[in-house]
């Protein structure tokens, strides 16, 4: 029960924030509700009992990537664009197509629902008390089993800040 | 933990919102904004079918995902602070150098 | 009984003593946060040779009642185009990310909130790190330039000196083997002595870079009077500058209380494994009652009447607090609230001598400017920091693997980092020379008097 109540809770705020995020005409307002909904995403991987994950996503992405969008955002001038069209002339061909891949995905988890063992909204998981201690196993098979995609991403972090080192500079 | 089925509608509501969010904003920040929102939702199916099958692969997965996020936001807005020091616009429609 | 009713009282029942914590922590940190406000300007007017506050209340204990009192008495002003939305929730989320991360943190073996949660420590340095966003959002929507400045300032130096000080406790947790918090309170018990003797370059890396994440003197320039005005809290007045203050202070106590817990033993009294140093276990109740004798001495020396009664009830409290020490330790029945009582006080008093470092710190040394703040935290204490490191990684295979002492793997890493230390300090010096040399000489001050004729 409380399960339900904190999933229903974060995802709610999510969705709303994602929503807000994307039709707001401040550009800060929508940093901040994004914000929002990577908290409530960072919920959620709480509650699927993902502790590293959930940590990691509040201090690299809301910590790190966030802070670097709103200085982004304070750095370009804001007032030309808060007085323009906000949105494409595609915005209506757009939602009709989101809409309809929507309903698919819907159609599709509601018909499967109750198929024995792999229907969609059955229960199916270990019950938490037996999940291994989270942090130990993630790094068990980062530093084993992934080490040469963790050597990739770490070489893939550092051409990505000399690189946005090097195009931000001004050319004297 | 809830049945899976809520966790992939919630992935694909914000992966949804997300792809509209690129297609039809205008102000290419919120357009990288979107783009993160997009590997957000993919990050929550990832997890989501790694708590149901008991196997942490799917959480590895997830923080490489978050760290090559990290990089393309980085590399993102260095691309458009060098654009805007150049042509003073962050609406996409106005970022047309190389049409004919 | 209704289903809704019944989840309810089962939550209650479960999460209660959780939920009572969490109460305890909002309604206690911001009180205690005013606190050491005074205590700070008393301890300042002392290392300045005056008295400090003593008008409001005998020997101005009522000062931050009064304060209080006054901020929230005092007009709302928002600025012409603030942004109101921002301008509204920026000083929420500083106080709220400084006091949420206080749910991890263990106030001895039997005070915790979040109970051993898998990534304890770093859940406080993460949640605590949210309080950027009150800084930079507050400047920017204060639509003022000293507020903007202040604030991209004072985000660059807390996202610089954060890498420095999560380098330094990797140190420390490479010894720990563990994020728990518990659990690394338990690897310094096994230890048998606290991570800042095995680490202390670690610890002194951590203790600044900790200084400049709280905004304090000598890296307070964002907030320095003489330099922005108030930075990033210009705009902001009345209660709205209280949450500000009052998050920084949270700050404090959040950082002292990760470096107790990882670096100077958190709960644990000194030698802790020693046997023939148990009759230590008697020092907090000695302590206490000292500082009650010492009233008791002063309060014949008191000038007015009421700071006589204050002193005497002051040394009230104190041998109080002395006998509630002391008594498990003496009737056998209550042993068991020995680690607990005893605990609490082990750290409280760690976390004062802490916040008290930073106070003669702020008191005594002279301000950081901004770039030099910079090259600091970049040039000298994040490479020092991954030497480290690497260095105490290496101290760690020596003793596991090749079967070495731990002192001497350990003096060795010191050693080191040490050796690091200096070689950047001679190359800060030696880039500070070369760019002296090539700035061009002063001017001779003009001999024409421009107010002549």
């Amino acid at each position: 029960m409380l399960d339900k109540v904190i999933f229903f809770f974060f995802a709610g705020v999510a969705i709303l924030s994602a929503g807000l995020m994307v039709t707001r005409r401040n550009a800060i307002h929508s940093a901040v509700f994004l914000i929002t909904t990577l908290l409530a995403t960072a919920g959620i991987f709480l509650q699927l009992r993902a502790e590293f994950i959930f940590i990691a996503q509040i201090i690299l992405y809301v910590g790190g990537i966030m802070v670097l969008f709103v200085f982004v955002i304070m750095l370009v001038r804001l007032d030309v664009a808060l007085h323009q069209i906000q949105f494409s002339r595609q915005k209506w061909v757009a939602l009709l197509v989101t809409l309809a891949l929507a309903a698919e995905v819907g159609v599709m988890l509601w018909s499967s629902r109750n198929v024995p063992g792999q229907g969609f909204l059955l229960p199916n998981a270990v019950p938490a008390g037996k999940l291994p201690p989270n942090t130990e196993a993630l790094a068990g098979r980062l530093f084993d089993a992934y080490l040469l995609p963790f050597e990739i991403a770490s070489v893939l972090l550092l051409v990505a800040m000399v690189g946005a080192v090097v195009m931000a500079k001004k050319r004297t | 933990m809830m049945p899976i089925g809520y966790y992939l509608f919630l992935s694909m509501a914000l992966f949804l919102i997300g792809a509209i969010g690129v297609i039809t904003r205008r102000n290419v920040i919120v357009v990288l904004m979107s783009i993160e929102l997009i590997l957000n939702a993919v990050n929550i199916n990832l997890v989501a079918f790694s708590r149901i099958f008991g196997d942490v692969a799917g959480q590895v997965f997830a923080l490489f995902i978050i760290a090559d996020a990290a990089a393309e936001a980085v590399v993102g807005l260095g691309i458009i602070i060098a654009f805007f020091r150049n042509r003073e616009t962050v609406l996409e429609d106005e970022m047309d150098l190389l049409k004919w | 009984m209704n289903p809704t009713l019944h989840a309810v009282l089962v939550f209650l029942e479960t999460w209660w003593v959780e939920l009572v914590s969490g109460v305890v922590i909002v309604a206690v940190v911001p009180l205690v946060a005013g606190y050491i406000v005074l205590v700070e300007r008393k301890l300042m007017a002392d290392m300045q040779a005056r008295l400090g506050p003593m008008r409001v209340g005998p020997h101005g204990l009522l000062q931050p009642i009064a304060d209080a009192v006054k901020l929230l008495i005092k007009e709302d002003i928002i600025p012409d185009n603030a942004d109101k939305m921002v301008f509204w929730m920026a000083p929420v989320v500083s106080m709220t990310a400084a006091l949420t991360s206080m749910g991890a943190i263990a106030f001895g073996p039997a005070f915790q909130v979040a109970r051993d949660i898998n990534v304890g420590l770093l859940f406080v340095i993460g949640v605590s790190s949210l309080g950027i966003f009150g800084i930079v959002l507050g400047g920017w929507a204060s639509n003022s330039h000293y507020s903007i400045m202040g604030a991209l300032r004072s985000t660059a130096q807390l996202v610089s000196y954060e890498t420095a000080a999560g380098l330094a406790l990797i140190s420390g947790l490479l010894l720990a083997g563990t994020l728990k918090i518990r659990a690394i309170v338990d690897a310094q018990q096994h230890f048998g002595v606290w991570f800042v003797f095995l680490a202390p370059v670690a610890f002194f890396i951590y203790v600044v870079a900790s200084i400049a994440e709280t905004n304090r003197a000598p890296f307070d320039l964002p907030e320095a009077e003489s330099e922005l005005v108030a930075g990033y809290m210009t705009e902001y007045s009345g209660f709205r500058w209280a949450l500000y203050f009052l998050g920084e202070y949270a700050n404090m106590i959040v950082v002292g209380a990760v470096a107790t817990t990882l670096f100077l033993g958190g709960w644990l009294r000194p030698f802790p494994n020693v046997r023939w140093m148990n009759w230590l276990d008697a020092l907090p109740a000695l302590f206490t009652a000292a500082v009650g004798a010492y009233c008791v001495y002063r309060a014949g020396k008191q000038p007015v009447r009421v700071q006589t009664w204050f002193m005497w009830g002051v040394a009230l409290a104190c041998f109080v607090v002395a006998l509630i020490l002391a008594v498990p330790l003496l009737v056998a029945p209550l042993k068991f609230l020995v680690p607990g009582l005893h605990g609490a006080f082990w750290f409280l008093l760690k976390i004062s001598a802490y916040i008290y470092l930073f106070m003669w710190l702020r008191f005594t040394l002279p301000r950081y400017r901004f770039d030099q703040l910079m090259h600091l935290g970049w040039y000298i204490l994040i490479p020092l920091a991954i030497v480290n490191v690497l260095a105490v990684g290496v101290a760690m295979i020596l003793e596991m693997e090749y079967g070495w002492n731990r002192w001497l793997a350990m003096l060795l890493t010191t050693v080191i980092t040490l050796a690091t230390a200096l070689f950047l300090l001679r190359l800060n010096d030696k880039r500070a020379a070369a760019a002296s040399s090539a700035a061009p000489p002063p001017e001779e001050p003009s001999t024409e008097d421009s107010y002549a004729g």
